[in-house]
């Protein structure tokens, strides 16, 4: 058969190859360095393949356009960095509680506001988790290399359709523009999810009741013919607006629990040459990269040091550093930032062992050398 | 694998960042690992411009280059930027018009080449200045086989301009072909 075909490709355009692959077909967004060539690809592939892409005016707008190809049936995706990020909060919470599969895709760069366009940073891991404002629990992946960039761009949109809800996938500038060999996958082979359909007839469909053994609501496409009522509001299972103080309660904790009590499918991690390790490095995305780098030349020294790196940042993999701060010396969280995720490993380990960090805000990639000599002279 | 670190540096517009995909693209035809990465500043042309490239039999992580084994540096601004991040016995291919002042005791191997020369007036097209470049590189290192190179770049230029850029990269090769420096060249 075809033959699989290895390639150099960008962390950019594997997002988009991803995302094809997982079957988005409806692209709305505004284009910003350093995520450009998601929207430059994705609008040059798109309408080959049936789907549509649209520059719209602003970041709101393209948020609000994906939710609404979404509801309409798409799968949907827009990418943007953190300027539009921040912009695209107010559909993200919309998204969370009228439960809209999307995929968000952030390619951080230096910030707050405009910041630096070409430099990498990963100041919006906590704008990620608590970005827009209420209670929720939020899906975050952040990978590492190009071809994990195309994978977990699939698994994005798998999750987004699994548990009806937007899925953020993290980015840095280092991801986004290296070019790196990616093996690419037979489609075939790859495991799609689409979003559960109702069957019952459209008089009888209760859009946000929870059948026995779900873990969502059966999700019409608007034009199937179902109607079917869609607010930000608190909503019964009608979908109609409601004060009920019980309703309002249940739906907020239904919409956490969906994700927080599934952590065992949803969350993913990698572990590299922790075995023995008497200390653990917790770092994700590029930086993790370093991180690997100085751990090669650390272990040739004879110190028994490995990496602990969540694919998953959030929900977090709690219960993996909890048990992994049980065993260690001291836990030290690497990223560029100045301690953003090192609060919640300190939340989770803190307890149990000493945590550390170690963060960088210059625009730069952290160097193995900074890490071995921060971790030598502490 | 001797070279693996790779930093090509010249102006914006000269091709430098297609030039290092090409090269990652060869590698990747010989079976190799590899990481491409670059920076520029916001101009379309005329801004510092630099490419990198990592090749290795192994896995790559650390994805960035701190000090390189090859500078190709096609312009003065380029080379004094840059020329200190070159390994004390690496590889520095600039283009002759740029003054160097490397120490005489130095182990850093220096090919001085007419490439911005070469592309505009022997060939008549300054566009095919990378594709001279690489073939400087090619003739120099090892480290990507001349028929995945060739594969390479024709896959990657505009059609029409095959056998331009071919002979572009033949130019590059024959340029070192007539540098003296050379002891163990064998084949091409």
């Amino acid at each position: 058969m075809a033959d699989r075909k290895v390639v150099l490709m960008q962390g950019n355009e594997a997002c988009v190859e991803g995302a094809i692959i997982a079957g988005m077909r409806f692209y709305a967004g505004y284009p910003i360095t350093p995520s450009t060539e998601i929207a430059e690809i994705s609008a040059a592939k798109l309408p080959r393949i049936g789907g549509m892409f649209i520059q719209m005016e602003d970041e709101i707008a393209s948020i609000s356009a994906v939710i609404g190809a979404s509801l309409a049936g798409k799968k949907a995706m827009t990418a943007t960095s953190g300027p539009g990020f921040s912009l695209k909060q107010e559909g993200i919470g919309y998204a969370i509680i009228a439960e809209v599969p999307c995929v968000i895709v952030n390619v951080q760069r230096g910030g707050p506001s405009t910041g630096m366009p070409t430099a990498p940073a990963q100041g919006d891991v906590m704008q990620a988790r608590w970005g827009t404002h209420g209670e929720h629990s939020i899906i975050t992946l952040y990978p590492s290399t190009v071809k994990e960039v195309l994978y977990t761009t699939i698994r994005a949109f798998n999750l987004a359709e699994k548990y009806r809800t937007p899925v953020i996938l993290l980015m840095d500038e280092v991801i986004g523009h290296m070019r790196e060999k990616v093996e690419l996958p037979n489609p075939s082979d790859i495991e799609i999810y689409n979003r559960k359909k109702p069957t019952c007839k459209p008089n009888e469909y209760m859009p946000y009741r929870v059948k026995n053994g779900d873990i969502v609501p059966e999700m019409a496409s608007i034009g199937d013919g179902y109607r079917w009522h869609v607010t930000g509001l608190v909503h019964d299972e009608t979908g109609f607006p409601t004060n009920d103080s019980n309703i309002a309660e249940t739906l907020i904790k239904r919409l956490v629990g969906k994700i927080e009590n599934n952590l065992d499918d949803i969350v993913q991690y990698e572990e590299y040459k922790l075995d023995d390790a008497d200390e653990v490095i917790i770092a994700y995305g590029s930086t993790a990269r370093s991180v690997k780098a100085a751990i090669d030349i650390l272990r040739s020294k004879g110190k028994k040091i490995g990496l602990f790196r969540p694919i998953t940042i959030w929900p977090s993999p709690k219960k993996q550093i909890k048990e992994l701060a049980e065993k260690v010396n001291r836990i030290t969280v690497i990223e560029m930032n100045l301690g953003q995720y090192y609060l919640e490993v300190d939340r989770i380990a803190g307890k149990y062992t000493e945590v550390a960090k170690f963060g960088r805000v210059n625009g730069e990639l952290i160097s193995p050398k900074d890490i071995i000599s921060f971790l030598e002279e502490g | 694998m001797k070279y693996r670190e790779f930093r090509l540096t010249g102006s914006g517009g000269q091709g430098l960042i297609l030039a290092g995909i090409i090269l990652a693209e060869a590698a990747l035809l010989d079976g190799k690992n590899v990481i491409q990465s670059q920076a520029y500043g916001p101009e379309a042309r005329g801004g510092a411009s630099k490419a990198e490239v990592i090749i290795s039999d192994k896995e790559i992580n650390y994805p960035k280059i701190e000090e390189c084994d090859l500078l190709l540096a096609l312009t003065q601004k380029a080379y004094d930027k840059y020329i200190n991040t070159l390994k004390a016995d690496g590889i520095l291919i600039a283009d002759d018009s740029v003054k160097l002042d490397i120490d005489s005791n130095s182990d850093i191997k220096v090919y001085s080449l007419p490439i911005l020369a070469t592309a505009s007036e022997k060939i008549g097209k300054p566009m095919v200045t990378n594709m001279v470049a690489l073939g400087t590189i090619l003739a120099i290192t090892d480290v990507v086989s001349q028929e995945s190179l060739e594969n390479a770049v024709l896959s990657r230029v505009p059609k029409g301009t095959e056998s331009l850029n071919k002979q572009a990269l033949v130019e590059g090769i024959n340029l070192v072909k007539k540098e003296k420096r050379i002891d163990s060249y064998e084949t091409c």
